[in-house]
């Protein structure tokens, strides 16, 4: 880091105005809100098909939609999820963030920065114009393992091309903000004082350059098998269909902490905000989180325990993922101690905050009961997962992103959200979410598998509780949508701290910001 | 043991949880993991239980400090924040407690792991096959093998029936065991991947195309028993069920016996030749399990994903044509090969059946022994 | 499009990405169209391809220039340098995966089908035994033979190393100010590579016509074409790189002392040097 973290200006701001200025910005923060609103459209998106998935699971029998259709569904709804809204929701937030808290007046690779966002419409463009072609969209699962994959109509192309441009994107966008990282800290911010949410992201975008090619590769092999006569994964050739899943899980765990760990750093920045206390245990939470990181590599085969692994393996990954519980459980013990003794105020931020803490532990408890492998022969492939993952990834990753929106978003905008609507978006969120996955433990439990259309008549009451949760859930996040849109049009002048507790500089800015974040770079005592 | 003694402990704390639970967990509701018949899905069932119990104490543990924090430290009962933010000590206590807890955890799972994947000494072997969307079984010793799939009405998934008993959980031809005989499974796949499971019995395992894992049961009650797919194996993977029927001893060689001379009967009726309604009759059963999930009842196919048999080329084409996709199966798509999935009989009956029902009247009659020249 | 002064250089706004992602959707599209069979896919391929050339030429173009007219601090150097090292990690990690199916295959899944795995040997593949090179039981792609690792693939592991000794020799050459030589050097490096390709090219269509070996030939021709070709592609695009920055050279292009672009593509070189090394070892000795 050197101290010339000047800015140069041109004398006149040059803006352009309309659709073009969003086209051709370099501006961390036009690209910062270009991701975030798409990550917002991709949430509808990928809702809207949760809930075509929700209707016809309403009841048992084949109501609205075919088989094949519904397995489309599950397969685009993950997929758009998890690369369209959630990682886009979190590296829309690192752009805005990153730079104001560490003092630097933009992302480092600007030009870069704009072409990470800009692939992502036409990836998710070709990945939604598989639903008009012969043989339907997509139906593998999100995990697209052969050979199931391999029977996809014309999509299948379409489909790997598309996670190649995912992976494209999400390369450059965490190159880009390691980048920022190393390099364009203002004089004093050293890494130990740098906010956790900078650590987070740090080690997060390290994982996502260690994995995302790895997916590239596992989908290049797809798509020769496919069309080229290789037999990576046939077993006549001397390949193993286990082997794909060996290489995704590789990416595909990495890849669940990648949706985590930012989520971590975002409630490590609002719990001591609003408990009027410093984060307690600030080292240990950045040791913990690399150790997370670290560990994340080596547990990947916790989602195969039954492909039929030898028993040494079965063991060491069970042992591995058990220990993921150690530094999860420090990060989640340090944030109540933060909240011990504080002095607490519960606006909508703090409200989501603690409902990530209390509902993503939860989740981790499920996921500590997956990893026992002689009862994960039980658990897996069955509802229970599906309630595992909804309550990392539903109440953990979007509770975060929500949580940050109604941090950051009166210091983007620079206008206070609507209060009393953001107590009833937690609320009501809150609420649902439990009556929407809580009754999917008990139909796993039961014995149902996940990734079926209908369902025998036992699972009844429990799919029908779900599903109500399910649309009362969707429609709540309409109201986000508008509490969103309202604050962007106008609304009560928030300050510059905005928060009474708030530490960092980005609340030594104004609000909103100025469009170069830190002319002149701060002095970080 | 230590063990019990925290479960117990555990137990005690929660007690008033437990009571609800438990009230809860009764198997009419179907709200927990059943304890099953096999003594691996008892193991399960009691770890189950054990980590769910220890999670349910952290949870009280963490959330009640959370929660009385909420309740008392807030600003507006006059709270005033203190500005302690560091103790390496308390660091190192809940580094280490969570570890020996998971340590606790990790030995009986370990032990349960390890008599689960032990397949050794079985008194029977059954080599178990999954295809696109039924189950192939095969009773190695004895040279008996049959293909189990869904027996539930169309009309029932389409809601124009009402729905049975075991709707989506039946099949025509139910897997038989014995009780209390260890009986290995081998389990691989035709097409896609597959996975066998059975909760009551207790462990499910993938069905890989190519590879064969194994697992083994023994079943200590009479009874039926029933399972799914648990594999996204396409767009019938929710439609292909499993059944196991244990019976005792005498009763099993009785079942045995029969689909020996059953297969012996078939075995000489392939040597025959079959009349035109003979193929027919039966073409019409066999089209109906293996064919009419993707080609539809009314040989209609759907349009875009399965091609119709209503005049296609191949159904009114020449026959060795029609015999070979029947046969080998088309690579790349789901029609599978149901060379090894169906007999000489079978196949013969279903491809005169394709080349004559629904106004494909080529006349045309396939023999037994013309499949059999063909294989 | 603004000028520095003398701070961390911001660009303000900028048209090569959008351009970009046309041009890569277009090639994509196309490329998928082609695959199933439609008409359209192998010119829209051209199209695309086009558009994404043009967008390298621009966006290269306006950094040369940026660069040559001195509005990057050394800051900003730093930044391309981290970046680049990150991407090349990046690729590292592309080529991990393949090489991960390679150890895969042989150490688990050909010796589990050939008998390690006894039920799966017995019942399913019965009377088949573990080798390698394989094909595998169901000796897809037919009899095949092996290229030895002592001819060519000896000599274009000579090739490549050489090619990062004179590769050094031009970054030397370069600091100590002397032009001609780091050109000359750079001249030799580019040969090198190319000389390297043309013996993989003919390697590749002695493998396909003589001795069968081709991608079809189960897990060996798999992992052998997926690798080499992989690596082969990388060699091509590090080598028309050294061509550019070679011709930035005789333009007069970098000073002893700011040379970031000529650094990041030896840098690359020596990437795809090492790839070739596990290669080297693990596709043709081992
Ligand atoms: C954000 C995403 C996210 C996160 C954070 C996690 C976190 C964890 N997950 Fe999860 N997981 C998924 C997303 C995630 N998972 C997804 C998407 C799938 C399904 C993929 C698919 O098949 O489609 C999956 C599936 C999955 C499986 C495979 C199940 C199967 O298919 O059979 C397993 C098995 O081990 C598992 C385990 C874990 C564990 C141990 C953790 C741990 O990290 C949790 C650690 C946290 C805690 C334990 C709570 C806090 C700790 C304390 C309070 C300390 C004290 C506690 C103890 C000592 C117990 N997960
Ligand atoms: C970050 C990731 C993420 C998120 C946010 C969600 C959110 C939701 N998920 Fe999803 N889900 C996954 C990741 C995610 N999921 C993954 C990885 C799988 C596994 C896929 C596989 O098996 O391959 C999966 C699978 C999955 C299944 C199992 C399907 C199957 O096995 O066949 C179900 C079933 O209930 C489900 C439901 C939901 C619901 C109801 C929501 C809700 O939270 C969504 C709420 C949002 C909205 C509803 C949008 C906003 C509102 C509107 C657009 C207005 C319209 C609303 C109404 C008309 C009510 N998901
Ligand atoms: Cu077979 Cu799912
Ligand atoms: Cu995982």
């Amino acid at each position: 880091m050197s101290t010339a973290t000047t800015t140069h200006d041109a004398h006149h701001e040059e803006q352009r105005s309309g659709l073009m200025r969003w086209v051709f910005t370099t501006n961390h923060k036009d690209i910062g809100t270009l991701y975030l609103l798409f990550s917002l459209l991709m949430f509808m998106v990928g809702g809207a098909m949760a809930m075509i998935i929700r209707a016809e699971l309403f009841e048992p029998g084949l109501q609205f939609v075919q088989p094949q259709f519904f397995n489309s569904m599950t397969t685009m709804h993950a997929l758009i999820m998890i690369f369209g809204a959630v990682m886009p929701g979190f590296v829309g937030l690192a752009n805005w963030l990153v730079p104001m808290m560490i003092g630097a007046p933009d992302m480092a690779l600007p030009r870069m920065n704009n072409w990470s966002f800009w692939i992502l419409p036409f990836a998710f463009a070709m990945l939604l114009s598989t639903l008009f072609m012969e043989g339907g969209a997509p139906a593998g699962g999100w995990t697209m393992y052969p050979p199931l994959v391999l029977q996809t109509g014309n999509a299948f192309p379409f489909l790997i091309f598309a996670v190649h441009l995912m992976g494209i994107s999400s390369i450059m966008g965490a190159i880009n903000i390691v980048v920022t990282i190393v390099n364009m800290r203002a004089p004093g911010m050293t890494l130990m004082k740098m906010p956790l949410f900078v650590w987070t992201w740090l080690i997060t975008a390290y994982l996502l350059i260690a994995v995302m090619p790895v997916l590239a590769g596992a989908v290049t092999m797809l798509l020769t098998d496919r069309f080229f006569d290789t037999s990576f994964f046939n077993a006549a050739g001397g390949g193993d269909p286990v082997m794909f899943q060996h290489i995704f899980w590789f990416f595909g765990h990495p890849e669940v902490y990648i949706m985590i760990l930012p989520a971590f750093g975002i409630v490590s920045q609002i719990i001591p905000t609003f408990a009027r206390k410093p984060l307690f245990g600030y080292s240990s939470m950045v040791y913990a989180t690399a150790s997370i990181a670290f560990l994340s590599f080596i547990v990947w085969a916790h989602h195969m325990f039954t492909v039929g692994m030898p028993l040494t393996g079965e063991l060491f990954f069970m042992y591995a993922t058990m220990l993921i519980a150690v530094p999860t459980g420090v990060k989640v013990f340090n944030w109540v101690s933060t909240m011990w003794k504080g002095s607490m105020t519960f606006e909508t931020p703090m409200l989501f905050a603690i409902g990530f803490v209390v509902l993503f532990t939860i989740g981790g408890f499920s996921g500590l009961m997956l990893a026992i492998t002689p009862v994960d022969f039980q658990y897996h492939d069955t509802y229970f997962v599906v309630a595992h993952f909804h309550y990392v990834l539903v109440t953990g990753a979007v509770f975060s992103i929500m949580a940050a929106a109604y941090y950051w978003m009166p210091k983007w905008t620079g206008n206070m959200y609507d209060e009393r609507l953001g107590k009833w978006h937690f609320w009501m969120s809150t609420v649902f979410v439990n009556v929407l996955f809580f009754p999917q433990h008990f139909l796993g439990l039961a014995g149902m598998p996940r990734r079926i259309p209908d369902y025998s008549t036992q699972f009844t009451e429990f799919n029908q509780i779900s599903s109500i949760g399910g649309f009362a859930f969707g429609l709540t996040q309409l109201l986000f949508v508008y509490i969103v849109y309202k604050t962007i049009r106008g609304g009560v002048k928030a300050t510059d701290r905005v928060w009474e507790g708030a530490e960092g500089l980005e609340w030594t800015l104004s609000s909103p910001p100025p469009y170069h974040s830190f002319t002149t770079a701060p002095e970080v005592r | 043991m230590w063990l019990t003694i925290v479960r117990r402990a555990l137990t005690a704390i929660s007690g008033g949880v437990a009571v609800l639970y438990g009230a809860a967990v009764s198997a009419e509701y179907g709200l927990n993991l059943p304890r099953g018949v096999t003594p691996i899905s008892q193991d399960a069932y009691d770890l189950h239980m054990l980590v769910l119990w220890v999670c349910v104490a952290i949870a009280v543990v963490v959330f009640g400090a959370m929660f009385i924090s909420i309740i008392y430290h807030r600003k507006s009962r006059g709270a005033k924040p203190a500005q302690f933010h560091e103790s390496t000590l308390v660091e190192i206590v809940w580094t280490i407690v969570p570890f020996l807890i998971l340590a606790g955890m990790a030995i009986p799972a370990t032990k349960a792991l390890v008599a689960m994947e032990d397949t050794t000494n079985s008194d029977l072997s059954i080599k178990v096959t999954g295809y696109q969307w039924k189950w192939g079984y095969d009773y190695i010793d004895d040279g008996v093998s049959f293909i189990s799939s869904l027996s539930t009405p169309q009309d029932q998934i389409y809601n124009r029936q009402s729905k049975g008993d075991n709707y989506l959980l039946e099949v025509d031809n139910p897997l038989v065991v014995p009780v209390n005989k260890k009986v290995r499974l081998l389990i691989t796949a035709n097409d896609v991947i597959h996975a066998w499971w059975v909760p009551e019995l207790g462990m499910k395992k993938d069905a890989i195309p190519g590879y064969i894992n194994e697992m083994w049961i023994n079943v200590q009650e009479e009874g039926v028993y029933r399972g799914q797919c648990a594999e996204l194996c396409g767009k019938d993977h929710g439609f292909m069920p499993i059944v196991v029927v244990a019976k005792n001893e005498a009763d099993f060689d009785a079942w045995m016996q029969a689909q020996k001379s059953a297969a012996g009967a078939d075995a000489l009726a392939a040597d025959r030749e079959w009349a035109q309604d003979e193929l027919m009759a039966r073409g019409e059963n066999v089209y109906n399990t293996a064919c009419a999930a993707c080609h539809q009842v009314s040989g209609a196919g759907v349009p875009g994903a399965f091609p119709g048999l209503v005049g296609s080329p191949i159904a009114t084409g020449p026959i060795e044509a029609h015999l070979d996709i029947v046969m080998n199966g088309k690579p790349g798509t789901a029609m599978a090969a149901f060379a090894g999935q169906l007999n000489d009989i079978d196949i013969a009956a279903v491809v005169t059946y394709e080349r004559n029902a629904w106004g494909n009247d080529t006349g045309d009659l396939v023999q037994p022994s013309d499949v059999e020249a063909a294989r | 499009m603004s000028e520095a002064h003398g701070g961390y250089y911001v660009p303000h706004g900028t048209t090569w990405p959008i351009v970009g992602s046309i041009g890569l959707t277009t090639l994509l599209v196309g490329f998928a169209n082609y695959l199933n069979g439609h008409g359209i896919g192998s010119i829209m391929m051209a199209i695309g391809l086009g558009i994404t050339l043009l967008m390298m030429f621009g966006w290269f173009g306006v950094v040369i220039k940026e660069s040559e007219s001195g509005l990057y601090n050394e800051q900003v150097d730093k930044s391309f340098r981290w970046g680049m090292s990150w991407f090349i990690f990046s690729e590292v990690m592309f080529f991990a995966a393949f090489f991960g199916a390679l150890y895969y295959a042989r150490v688990l899944s050909v010796p589990w089908l050939g008998g390690i795995d006894v039920s799966t040997n017995e019942v399913l593949w019965n009377g088949w035994t573990a080798a390698w090179p394989t094909n595998g039981p169901g000796e897809i792609g037919g009899e095949f033979e092996t290229v030895g690792a002592w001819g060519i693939p000896a000599i274009n592991t000579l090739l490549l190393l050489s090619s990062g000794v004179t590769v050094t020799l031009a970054h030397w050459a370069l600091k100590a100010g002397q032009r001609v030589s780091l050109v000359l050097w750079l001249l030799a490096t580019v040969a090198l590579g190319f000389t390297f390709l043309g013996l993989q090219m003919y390697e590749y269509s002695h493998a396909y016509h003589e001795l069968n070996l081709t991608l079809g030939s189960g897990i060996y021709g798999s992992t052998f074409f997926m690798l080499t070709g992989f690596h082969g592609m990388h060699v091509t695009i590090g080598a028309i790189m050294l061509t550019i920055i070679m011709l930035r050279c005789i333009k007069g292009h970098f000073t002893a002392d700011r040379h970031f672009a000529f650094e990041a593509v030896a840098w690359y070189w020596h990437f795809v040097d090492v790839v070739w090394l596990g290669l080297f070892i693990f596709v043709y000795i081992l």
